[in-house]
């Protein structure tokens, strides 16, 4: 008998597995959304730091992530959508989440202050304090308001961008959080239009579960129109402009037609075709997103170029 | 009598900890690569250290 017979029946994790805790496909959105409220911000940076910043707000994101899935790992257990996450999956155990997230939130803030200014790597303790603490152990399994205010966690990133360059809070920045928080009712809900059974089994009080469907219907529908205008202002502030514009009101008024769309099922024509309108505007609200965004650094690509026409009105 | 690495949870943890390894490494070139852009800014890259400094003025 080797020593590793003894280690055999029980999994060893690997490097995948812990990367897998910081959810990746949550830090992309993040990354991106940071990177632009750093880039568009009026004050440049060094590459290095940039980068690093924008690292730093990505690894903050991953540590709250963490932290989430050990707090979480219960419910993640029964719901299909995290199944298979590494600690209901049993590849990694709870209080090493929790050990790796909080080491994770430690080092990230510290390096963000390092390497941007101290409001910045505040902003960031901030953010995981909010996602890690006031969303999932607090509002998640105690409102349907859960993800409209646990939301804010997720706009948060491109303030801690712009304040990773200027140091400050602006209205640009304020702007682009509250699309992102106006933004994620009608992108969650249309995800849990088409995975209530999911949320209901592990008691998770989703507004499609205490509220039911067609008052989640109506709701997003509110935060869709609520968005539009929020989307718009943005183009008459000082990283707005005429590109972004447009791209405003093409995918506002598409995101509206797809709420509209959603709005109006009844749920057996939903059920009928498996919820064929939810998902797809589940779909397009990433898009929603990541074009508004990417107009964004187009604008700003064209003012470093000084290709932005002067006549562009700035209101505020 | 020697022990053998050739067990698959060997192969296993050498690709962890090659892994590791280069988050690490590429952890240490990034923190040189801040702290040079900050020194090339003209930052001031002095502390207290325990000991009274000169070169660091402490008073007005």
């Amino acid at each position: 008998m080797t020593d590793a017979t003894v280690t055999q029946n029980t999994y060893d994790a690997e490097f995948g597995d812990y990367y897998a805790l910081l959810k990746p496909r949550v830090m992309t959105l993040v990354v991106f959304t940071a990177a632009v409220g750093l880039i568009v911000a009026p004050v440049p940076m060094p590459f290095i730091l940039a980068f690093s910043s924008i690292l730093f707000i990505a690894l903050g994101a991953g540590a709250s992530g963490a932290l989430n899935m050990w707090w979480d790992a219960d419910i993640d257990e029964i719901m299909k959508r995290t199944q298979s996450r590494p600690v209901p999956s049993g590849r990694v155990s709870a209080n090493s989440a929790m050990i790796m997230g909080l080491w994770l939130s430690v080092l990230s803030v510290a390096m963000l202050g390092l390497a941007s200014n101290w409001f910045a790597a505040f902003c960031l303790a901030f953010t995981i304090f909010f996602y890690a603490v006031v969303y999932s152990m607090w509002l998640k399994r105690s409102t349907p308001q859960n993800i409209v205010i646990g939301g804010a966690a997720g706009a948060f990133p491109p303030m801690v961008g712009w304040a990773a360059a200027t140091g400050g809070v602006a209205i640009e920045s304020v702007l682009m959080f509250a699309v992102i928080f106006m933004w994620t009712p009608p992108h969650f809900w249309a995800l849990a239009l088409f995975m209530n059974e999911d949320y209901s089994d592990a008691g998770v009080p989703m507004m499609t579960v205490t509220h039911g469907k067609p008052h989640t219907r109506r709701q997003m529908w509110y935060y869709t129109l609520l968005l539009a205008p929020i989307a718009l202002v943005i183009s008459f502030t000082s990283i707005g402009g005429p590109i972004y514009f447009v791209a405003a009101v093409v995918l506002s008024a598409m995101f509206i037609k797809h709420a509209w769309g959603v709005l109006g099922r009844a749920e057996d024509t939903a059920i009928a075709d498996s919820y064929a309108a939810e998902r797809k505007m589940f779909r397009f609200s990433l898009l929603h997103l990541f074009g508004l965004f990417t107009a964004l650094l187009v604008e700003a690509a064209m003012r470093a170029l000084e290709l932005s026409p002067t006549y562009w009105p700035v209101w505020i | 009598m020697s022990i053998k690495k050739d067990h698959d949870l060997h192969k296993k943890r050498g690709k962890s900890n090659l892994m590791l390894g280069l988050v690490l490494g590429g952890f240490v070139a990034l923190v040189f690569g801040i702290t040079i852009a900050k020194m090339t800014a003209g930052h001031n890259m002095e502390a207290a250290d325990h000991v009274l400094r000169p070169a660091l003025s402490y008073a007005k």
